[in-house]
């Protein structure tokens, strides 16, 4: 299976089609409801964001409590359409890859295309076995969002199925409802 | 008379709650496995095997089965010949925050939905029922809201078609799409009020998933009737097919497996009304039940 490695360049996404299976290794920050609407609100404040986005990959997850001996708990990914009224912004300012489970919108999609950014399902409703692709997680910010606070994770061959790839071809389009 | 200490149902429901979400119900996992058995599509094969191991690993590292451990949902059967000493709402609250707090489970819950606020392990949805007899009986449903909120309901008109109602089922399993984890269960409620409608939907997930899709004696006056059972059964059959059929897959990439099962739980309604209230669960369908 075919290997990626962050940070991502955008000549090694461009070869990735949707539906591809990868293996991702590197460093991956999670985020999902809160954490986004801050992070686009700094964006329209021009505040400084809490990390580099450009050439970022950010997971949609918000993981449980880490068990003793582990580097994290189950960390599974969720819904990506809810992000959906967030990510475009983030793409236009450099986010290169998201993490999650299920459809985006068109206009996420159009952002992907027009940024050569690229978007990756997680296997869904498995966050114990996932979790053993994470070799460490640091808190990172917002800790007052509790489960949706924004964690640094270092990955190691965590498998991905490319949902949109950069030319904005979507797994699900074919099967697309209507 | 039989007294239950408030102390012995908060450690019940503390157990309920680490079990629910880390060891995988059999009949679901029997079912998924059932699944991969006929499925045909090669990748819908190796996504099931997955869900399959990812249930296998959760129990060996005791690790919740998906970090979405949801709203706990809790169902108390309360027998009449029984006396809880103590508050029961707070034993049962106290009993979820015990649990989610020993199996490293998600504070997952905002103290106000509009405020939101840091997130916490409790309150729990808590369902009280009176029944005959001198037990207690605790099932804990942890809802991911994933696919909460997938969740529809529809006020029928009395004269509609079973067809119409087919048709909203199939095409709100359409909406959900890849969105809620399929392979999903799907739980319908049929009849009462709005409110009754969404709560039969929920308690139909409690239901267990058998090999062919045998109904458990229903408890409610309707389903006691010959007619109305075989016609449920006839139409969770129908319904299982039809979404069966959408080509949606687990995590939606295809496939012929997007429900391991539909049940449906019905209840007498008024004249002029017909409530059909839809609860779906994504593959990770987590309860688990005790009787003190």
């Amino acid at each position: 299976m075919k290997k990626i490695y962050t940070p991502l360049s955008t000549q090694g996404l461009s070869k990735l089609k949707a539906g591809d299976e990868v293996l991702l290794s590197g460093i991956i920050y999670t985020a999902r409801d809160q954490a986004h609407k801050r992070l686009c609100e700094s964006i329209k404040k021009k505040k400084k964001l809490p990390f580099e986005l450009s050439g970022a990959v950010i997971y949609y997850c918000g993981p449980t409590k880490t068990p003793k001996g582990l580097a994290i708990g189950s960390c599974g990914p969720t819904t990506s359409s809810r992000m959906d009224a967030f990510a475009p912004l983030l793409i236009k300012n450099g986010l290169k890859a998201m993490i999650g489970k299920g459809g985006c919108s068109q206009e996420v999609c159009a952002a992907i295309k027009k940024h050569k950014a690229i978007y990756f399902l997680a296997f869904a409703g498995c966050g114990a076995l996932l979790s053993g692709c994470v070799k460490k997680a640091t808190a990172f910010t917002y800790a007052d969002l509790g489960p949706e606070a924004i964690v640094k994770l270092e990955v190691e061959d965590f498998p991905l199925i490319v949902g949109i790839d950069a030319k904005g071809n979507s797994v699900y389009r074919a099967r697309a409802p209507k | 008379m039989k007294t239950i200490k408030a102390i012995s149902i908060r450690r019940a429901v503390a157990d309920l709650c680490v079990k629910a979400s880390i060891v995988l119900r059999p009949d679901v996992l029997a079912a998924l496995k059932r699944a991969l058995a006929r499925e045909q599509n090669k990748r819908a094969r190796h996504l099931l095997q997955v869900i399959i191991d990812n249930a296998a690993c959760a129990r060996a590292k005791s690790l919740a089965i998906c970090q979405d451990t949801g709203m706990p949902v809790v169902f108390l059967e309360v027998g009449s010949n029984v006396k809880i000493s103590g508050d029961l709402k707070l034993a049962v609250n106290r009993g979820v925050e015990d649990g989610y707090r020993s199996g490293c489970l998600r504070d997952s819950i905002v103290r106000d939905p509009l405020l939101r606020g840091k997130p916490g392990y409790a309150p729990a949805v808590i369902h009280i029922d009176i029944v005959p007899g001198s037990n207690l009986e605790i099932s804990v449903l942890p809802k991911g809201f994933g696919s909460e909120n997938k969740s529809q309901l529809k006020m029928f008109k009395p004269t509609v078609g079973i067809e119409e109602i087919k048709k909203f089922i199939i095409e709100a399993v359409r909406s959900a799409g890849p969105d809620a984890c399929p392979p999903y269960i799907i739980g319908v409620g049929i009849g009462g009020t709005a409110d009754y409608a969404c709560l039969l939907a929920k308690k139909a997930l409690l239901r267990k998933l058998t090999a062919n899709g045998e109904r458990r004696t229903a408890d409610d006056p309707s389903a006691a009737l010959g007619a109305s059972k075989r016609l449920t059964a006839k139409l969770e059959r129908e319904l299982l097919r039809a979404i069966n059929n959408l080509n949606i897959g687990p995590m939606g990439l295809g496939g012929k497996t997007t429900a391991l099962a539909v049940h449906i739980e019905t209840y007498p309604t008024h004249i002029a009304g017909l409530p059909v209230a839809l609860n779906i669960s994504c593959h990770a369908l987590r309860s688990a039940s005790i009787i003190l």
